[in-house]
């Protein structure tokens, strides 16, 4: 594969949230000319309303571990290299390599849990069944009414807001610049190929143009004039008052992983709780695909504290502080799209990683990085192509 | 008139009135501040009065993190106010 060099390429980055600031930073260091646009404000969308998820615990043997895989090892080092390169005044990434314990309350899940983690192991990964005493070594508080804990000591956490700034602003001392407020109206074409876009602020020309609008990257697709199976799920969290820390770790049930592979529409929930530097502790996950309907409703609520409780029966007595809702990008074969548009010669995409975008992130960028440049992406890039098998049924012209 | 009772603030008797919330009791006793937060030490009271801020955080009978402003008092309810620089 010959190397392209990616020195004054003109690249437009649609969504400035965690996905589009990872983009821009990759690309800018690249020495690509970089502007980010986005119709609202800069981590406004999906990357505010989650948990700050950085999970390979929640992931099978597959090209989406890979993924998970490379990007933890990225974010690793972006822990210590952003805050060095912006400074002490930067808000803090609350980086926190504080583990994972997904617990099964029940026999039957206790074996998927167990097969599950095997599988893992298999592909190399750092899943360890921990007894009764191991288990309550790492979380004190954790309920007694398990049949089966396996630890996770790469599962990490991090404050996905301050760290889609520190990307921003990183990619801007490179070069990169962020529109805020603009919005994208369609493409521009030049023969077969895109050479730029329309947008409320006027044309600006493009060599490249990555849709990284998360679960409404189908809308900006579409006014390229491109299908894409991304749909928004909608999820939930809790959020209890501060409280001296009393959860260590990144505690989940074992129904989350079910959860997450699950295509329903109907509202799923599975308990994953953890504290957050601040102190408050966060009690996720729920999901449920509805659209963009963004009304809290106390059923769901009820339903994951009640979930939460199980897992930490102490939480009865917290007091919950709030709730906030957001959209993930669900695909319907469960992996993010990544990579070139073929039926659009300049279009590219980096969407729809569902509940993982904040996780996957930097790994996605390096990757759109690689193909743009022609370099040896460190993972395969294939399961994730726009055009691949499993989202034929999804879309028009899609392979 | 509404019937009196007693609370106690930090071991302290504090007198009140029925139907009066605890920050209502605190503040009639002139205190506008009775939490400390946790990282900058600073002082907190009644913010914004209507359930919203969780500024106005107490202690009540061992339980923490209710809103002063939005617990009715009850006679004999033990109020400790929360110094949460020692969390």
């Amino acid at each position: 594969m010959g190397r392209t060099d990616l020195r004054d390429a003109e690249v437009i980055i649609v969504g400035a949230g965690i996905v589009g600031a990872a983009l821009a930073r990759a690309l800018a260091l690249a020495e690509a000319r970089v502007t980010v646009l986005d119709r609202g404000a800069s981590a406004g969308g999906t990357s505010a309303a989650g948990e700050g998820n950085l999970l390979v615990s929640d992931k099978g043997p597959g090209p989406e571990l890979d993924l998970a895989v490379l990007s933890r090892r990225l974010w690793q080092r972006l822990a210590e290299e952003l805050p060095a390169e912006l400074g002490p005044r930067f808000p803090a990434l609350e980086f926190e390599a504080k583990g994972g314990l997904v617990v099964a309350t029940a026999p039957a899940g206790a074996d998927t849990l167990l097969s599950f983690a095997a599988g893992q192991r298999a592909a190399g990964m750092d899943a360890r069944p921990i007894d009764r005493a191991e288990a309550a070594a790492l979380e004190p508080d954790l309920t007694p009414d398990r049949e089966a804990t396996v630890y996770y000591p790469e599962d990490a956490q991090l404050q996905p807001v301050a760290a889609t700034e520190a990307l921003l602003a990183s990619a801007r001392r490179h070069g990169a610049r962020v529109r805020q407020g603009v919005t994208v109206l369609g493409g521009i074409r030049a023969r077969d190929a895109l050479s730029g876009v329309e947008t409320t602020a006027g044309e600006l020309r493009a060599d490249h143009v990555i849709i990284a609008a998360g679960p409404w990257s189908a809308d900006v697709a579409e006014t390229f004039g491109v299908t894409l199976p991304v749909r928004p799920r909608r999820g939930t969290v809790l959020v209890t008052t501060r409280m001296p820390r009393r959860i260590r770790h990144k505690v989940y049930d074992g129904d989350y992983v079910d959860a997450v592979g699950s295509g329903a529409a109907t509202l799923r929930t599975s308990a994953v709780v953890e504290s957050t530097a601040a102190g408050t502790v966060l009690i996720g996950s729920s999901r449920e695909r509805r659209g963009f309907d963004e009304r809290i409703e106390p059923a769901v609520l009820a339903e994951l504290a009640g979930k939460a409780i199980r897992l930490f029966p102490f939480l009865a007595e917290a007091a919950v502080l709030r709730a906030y809702g957001g959209f993930r990008p669900f695909v319907p074969d469960h992996l993010p799209v990544i990579g070139p548009d073929p039926r659009l010669s300049g279009l590219w995409h980096a969407t729809g990683h569902e509940g993982a975008g904040i996780g996957l992130s930097v790994g996605t960028a390096e990757l759109v990085r690689d193909l743009m440049t022609g370099a040896e992406p460190a993972v395969a890039a294939t399961p994730f192509a726009v055009d691949r098998a499993s989202l034929r049924p999804y879309g028009k012209g899609i392979a | 008139m509404d019937p009196p009772l007693t609370v106690i603030v930090d071991g302290e008797p504090v007198p009140g009135l029925a139907g009066q919330t605890i920050a209502g009791l605190l503040l009639a006793q002139g205190r506008v501040a009775w939490r400390v937060t946790a990282r900058r030490g600073t002082p907190r009271g009644l913010f914004c009065g209507i359930g919203v801020c969780f500024d106005c955080l107490v202690t009540v009978n061992g339980l923490r993190d209710v809103r002063a402003c939005q617990r009715r008092a009850v006679d004999g309810d033990i109020v400790e106010t929360q110094d949460e620089r020692n969390d």
